[in-house]
């Protein structure tokens, strides 16, 4: 306290300003990234895009339609596996969470939560891939079911437990038992916010790449079998990004917008449904 | 602070009080706790997932890695051959990848995380919080691959032409910033892990400070200090250990991060000073080579990289977890950060 008045007003308002730069420098790439996914990849989408299979290496034109039907079936075989395992243990959480068992299960979510994607993929292989020896869309949306799990279960237990106590209590009082008070009362008046967690998971996994590449593989054709290998947008770009031809480029661009609007408007939907995260 | 979990859940199980009258219409108790058996059975069925889970990974990438681990000892950890003719492997280079490029993503990321979480919580008009918080959370909404794109096409290009010139005419002299730009280069894999660790860190470290009592900052402005005094003497100091936290959760995603480095860190097996030459890192060597890997040993080895890549991430999140939770016990601190 020994500079003088000014000087430490001075000072304050420079730090004040060194905050909000940072903070502007921080969310800057994701504008930038954006631009840059429309202005190169915009003008490739046209209908043949959605429409057709790629086309063989180094010719032009084709599409992506089998991409995006396969991003769409592992997705759905994550949720089916991933959310009633997810939205389960967060019950339990938010139901019988205080005992030591509830402990360990709420630390293993959070660190789970931040395991290398590439490790549960070649987990995932060693279980479902190398058993059957055969490379299948199933094993994929397994792995990325195994990413949601922690995510949907913590997200879940806290959505539960912002619902007031009192309406767990009138429930009880009035006869309902334990487990109708959990799924007809706590579980109905946080459902938006279990809503939330769930489209957030489901973005976070519709965009991974790394479990799917030992598991779906990826597919040049059009296959909606679940027990083939089966193309995804992450992994078709991944393909044409890193290759070497033009064409591939372009395409990977367009399919990276199309995954990127296809996640943002998850993550908008998410945001939609629960409007107050953020707002204090 | 309170010294246990918040007891936000009752524990008692409560005994409905019925009229004699309506007790033939009500469910019989013996059915109705029958049902809570159940329901019980079943969540605690399903909570055991995670920790069988955990199990269940260790133990298989041990017992895959393990005819490599009995080859090479620890041998593998600091020798630098990756042979797969000769089957000799050694691991040294992409672990020291690893490290540097997801400090070097730290070094970026933390002042500009900081900078989120400071300014979100403690200079923001009220109004831009909320969108300037749902704008961070997109960050981390972003496709991995799709930074991966983002990186090969535009960063490195970026870096190529103005960057690079420009830190090599200021810091060449160091070891770390001499020689040719690559393109693929640690330069390139550490910023885009830097973009793409940010938002973990702000959400976490803004959610921590929020939890420091708003009685901290009263009182340093009380005493005469400036808002920037009351952050820095009084607010930071109270939320440190949540910080090192998120840092290290940040960390932690950093070490696993897979497809976006892989683009652009250039996976060469080689132990280079300079940031501007390329490296290798664990997630990229088993997103690159698993599928190739022909021999028995070969694949032995690349799982012995993901046991060692999923112990270190394992470790230092639970430590992250752990300091967060000294400052938000109890709490879901760091579950919001998508």
């Amino acid at each position: 306290m020994s500079a003088p008045v000014t000087t430490r007003r001075i000072k304050s308002g420079f730090f004040t300003g060194l905050v909000a730069l940072l903070c502007f420098l921080a969310i800057l790439p994701l504008f930038l990234i954006f631009a840059d996914l429309v202005r190169k990849g915009a003008s490739s989408i046209d209908w043949d895009f959605f429409v057709k299979i790629p086309v063989a290496a180094g010719q032009s034109g084709g599409g992506v339609a089998n991409a995006i039907v396969g991003t769409a079936i592992i997705v759905a075989i994550a949720c089916a596996v991933g959310i009633p395992v997810g939205i389960g243990t967060g019950l339990f959480l938010a139901e019988y969470g205080l005992g030591r068992l509830g402990w360990l299960v709420r630390f293993l979510a959070d660190v789970m939560n931040g395991t290398p994607s590439i490790v549960v993929g070649i987990f995932a292989w060693t279980w479902f891939v190398k058993p059957v020896h055969h490379f299948s869309a199933l094993a994929g949306g397994v792995a990325l079911a195994l990413l949601m799990v922690p995510m949907l279960a913590r997200t879940t237990e806290e959505m539960l437990r912002l619902v007031p106590h009192s309406l767990r209590e009138a429930a009880l009082a009035l006869g309902y038992p334990r487990w109708r008070t959990s799924l007809r009362v706590m579980a109905r008046a946080a459902l938006s916010g279990i809503v939330t967690g769930t489209l957030v998971g489901v973005a976070r996994v519709a965009g991974e790449t790394a479990p799917l590449l030992f598991t779906a593989l990826g597919n040049i054709n059009f296959d909606t079998n679940i027990k083939e290998p089966m193309q995804t947008l992450s992994l078709q770009i991944f393909t044409y990004a890193t290759g070497p031809f033009e064409d591939w480029h372009r395409l990977a661009w367009a399919s990276a917008l199309v995954l990127m609007t296809l996640v943002l408007a998850l993550a908008m939907a998410a945001r939609w449904a629960t409007r107050k995260r953020y707002g204090d | 602070m309170s010294t246990t979990i918040p007891q936000t859940m009752s524990q008692a199980t409560v005994e409905p009080i019925v009229p004699v009258s309506t007790v033939s219409a009500a469910p019989r108790p013996t059915r109705r706790y029958y049902g809570d058996r159940v329901y019980k059975g079943l969540l605690t069925g399903l909570a055991l997932t995670l920790p069988l889970l955990l199990v269940a990974i260790v133990t298989e990438l041990a017992v895959s890695a393990w005819p490599s681990i009995h080859k090479f000892g620890f041998s593998f950890i600091w020798t630098s051959v990756w042979d797969p003719v000769n089957e000799v492997y050694g691991a040294a280079p992409m672990i020291f990848g690893t490290l540097v490029s997801s400090l070097l993503a730290l070094v970026i990321a933390v002042p500009l995380s900081l900078g989120v979480a400071i300014f979100l919580t403690e200079f923001a008009p009220r109004w831009l919080r909320q969108p300037i918080g749902f704008l961070v959370e997109l960050l981390a909404a972003i496709p991995s691959v799709v930074y991966g794109v983002w990186g090969i096409y535009v960063l490195i290009p970026v870096l190529r032409s103005y960057a690079a010139p420009a830190i090599r005419a200021v810091l060449g002299w160091t070891p770390f910033f001499n020689g040719i730009f690559y393109g693929n280069s640690m330069l390139a894999g550490g910023i885009i892990l830097a973009i793409m660790i940010v938002p973990y860190i702000a959400a976490i470290s803004r959610e921590v400070l929020l939890a420091v009592p708003a009685t901290q900052r009263e009182a340093a402005l009380g005493l005469g200090a400036t808002r920037w005094e009351a952050v820095w003497g009084a607010v930071l100091p109270y939320g440190r250990a949540g910080i090192i936290g998120a840092v290290m959760l940040g960390l932690g995603r950093a070490l696993g991060e897979t497809m976006a480095v892989t683009m652009v860190i250039g996976n060469r097996h080689d132990i280079a000073m300079s940031l501007f030459q390329p490296g290798y890192t664990m997630a990229a060597a088993i997103a690159n080579e698993f599928s190739e890997a022909t021999s028995a040993m070969y694949l032995s080895a690349l799982f012995e990289v993901g046991l060692v890549l999923f112990v270190i991430t394992v470790g230092v999140n639970a430590f992250a977890r752990l300091l967060v939770w000294r400052v938000a016990r109890g709490t879901a601190v760091g579950s919001k950060a998508l």
